[in-house]
């Protein structure tokens, strides 16, 4: 399921009715807090648009809290906690500053999405999946042997490079195949992963 | 026995050593008295440690207020004296503020608990954008960053200090170089327990052969470390590093006998990058300038 959240009404909620910045670490940890119950509402296989075109300003320490730790909960390439993918939208230029900074503190990747619709891969990543994640993106959806083909790996390298991609929840796995988070052919209606 | 502690007539970081060279030897419970009177200058840094240092002492101390009447309007629209008068007994006759000053980002404002961070960046935000791009020419871009290092800089009291600090920012002339560009000036100061003792209480402190406040800043500021075991620590000093130079401009940190400069690329300031064995005053005391862009 296609979930949305407001970073900044998460913010108003958990922390306070007048504030539109999200600055100091025990307030992330607060709208993180919140997310994550929110995340615990919504099933253990869902897409969720993080959304902080109303967040003024995002300072680092609340980037670590509320960005990083929440990735680091979800992506891992050994358990994940629930096979949640985020979608990262609003993110200003002075947002991103703060969030490639801690994405590169712990290694992480993510994708934003932009006004025009595009998606971008920001954060840690090595160049074989950076263009496998591209050529399933430009597709809508692939599966190894159209990654294997496009960049001249073998096809148990490819599945090795997808698998990898996946399980930093970069990628969906969807009808024996792979869609990119964010890509044009991700469903745009609220409809169920798992169904 | 009480003590007189001149301040010279213009203070600022630098000079506020001489403050402090006076004040170090001291027992804590000794009396002092803070004479003002001759000052004619005071910066966000020079302003913020002065309260700092009554915060420092075990004896409230006298503050001799400045004799100038435009100096102590400046320092009371600056709300100096606001706060000083809960720290010091103050002696002599404060003037009220004057007419607003423009070149005041951010009055003498009180930090110790996350939503005092919260307070400032909102006052801040409303009164950056003109002081940095119009009267400064610097891009639209810098007001959130500007913005971020504030945040970060304050942090730094709530989450390291153990004890309230200050902050203030404002806009000014620097007359070292260049005959004279305008700056902005962040300036934060606590009396707390400093970035060596900060260190020194995270569980995994290992004490290393030569170990003072000069490597523990070099330690935090170079190479953020911090007390905390979460890896995502130290990021704050670290954007903080990456903003001044950006910007071309200069962090200068001070704690325990020693202070750090990450110094700008350009030619608008000349200090050493590690000063040691300097006069013991506790917490950390911070300064940001970015200067003016010229063609």
């Amino acid at each position: 399921m296609i979930n949305h959240i407001d970073v900044s009404s998460m913010l108003r909620k958990s922390v306070c009715e007048l504030y539109s910045n999200l600055v100091t670490r025990p307030t992330g940890a607060a709208v993180r807090c919140e997310i994550e119950q929110e995340l615990d509402r919504i099933g253990d296989r869902a897409l969720t648009v993080i959304d902080f075109s109303h967040v003024g300003l995002l300072d680092f320490s609340c980037a670590d809290e509320i960005v990083a730790k929440l990735l680091l909960q979800y992506v891992s390439t050994d358990a994940p906690r629930r096979e949640v993918y985020f979608l990262f939208r609003g993110i200003s230029e002075s947002h991103m500053e703060a969030i490639e900074a801690v994405l590169e503190r712990h290694r992480l990747a993510l994708v934003t999405q932009h006004t025009d619709g595009r998606s971008r891969l920001v954060g840690i990543i090595d160049l074989e999946e950076r263009r496998a994640w591209e050529i399933i993106s430009q597709l809508g959806a692939g599966a190894s042997s159209d990654v294997a083909d496009a960049i001249g790996l073998s096809r148990d390298d490819a599945e090795r490079t997808l698998d990898k991609l996946w399980r930093r929840r970069l990628l969906i796995r969807h009808d024996n195949g792979y869609v990119a988070v964010g890509s044009a052919s991700a469903p745009s209606e609220p409809m169920r992963l798992d169904a | 026995m009480t003590t007189i502690i001149n301040v010279p007539h213009s203070l600022e970081d630098k000079s506020f050593e001489q403050v402090l060279d006076q004040v170090a030897p001291l027992p804590l419970d000794e009396k002092i008295i803070v004479d003002t009177r001759h000052a004619r200058w005071a910066s966000p840094y020079g302003l913020t440690a002065l309260l700092a240092l009554a915060q420092s002492r075990a004896e409230r101390p006298i503050l001799y207020v400045p004799e100038a009447d435009n100096v102590s309007s400046y320092w009371s629209r600056m709300d100096f004296f606001k706060h000083a008068a809960e720290l010091y007994e103050l002696q002599g006759r404060v003037r009220t503020a004057r007419a607003a000053e423009t070149s005041v980002l951010l009055e003498v404002t009180s930090i110790s608990k996350s939503d005092d961070v919260h307070d400032v960046v909102d006052k801040i935000q409303q009164r950056a954008q003109d002081a940095l791009v119009k009267n400064l020419n610097l891009d639209a871009k810098i007001t959130m960053r500007f913005t971020m290092a504030l945040s970060e800089v304050c942090q730094n009291i709530v989450e390291h200090a153990g004890r309230g600090g200050w902050v203030a920012v404002q806009t000014y002339t620097w007359r070292v170089r260049l005959g004279g560009r305008k700056v902005v000036v962040i300036a934060v100061a606590d009396p707390g327990i400093g970035f060596r003792e900060s260190l020194e209480s995270a569980p995994s402190f290992q004490r290393k052969e030569r170990w003072d406040d000069g490597q523990a800043l070099e330690e935090t500021v170079m190479r953020g470390a911090s007390r905390f075991r979460d890896p995502g620590r130290g990021q704050g000093l670290a954007g903080v590093r990456r903003f001044v130079g950006n910007w071309d401009g200069k962090l200068s940190i001070r704690s325990g006998t020693a202070r750090i400069a990450v110094l700008p690329k350009g030619d608008w300031d000349e200090d050493e990058p590690l000063l040691e064995n300097l006069s013991y005053f506790p917490g950390a005391q911070v300064q940001i300038t970015i200067p003016e862009r010229v063609a």
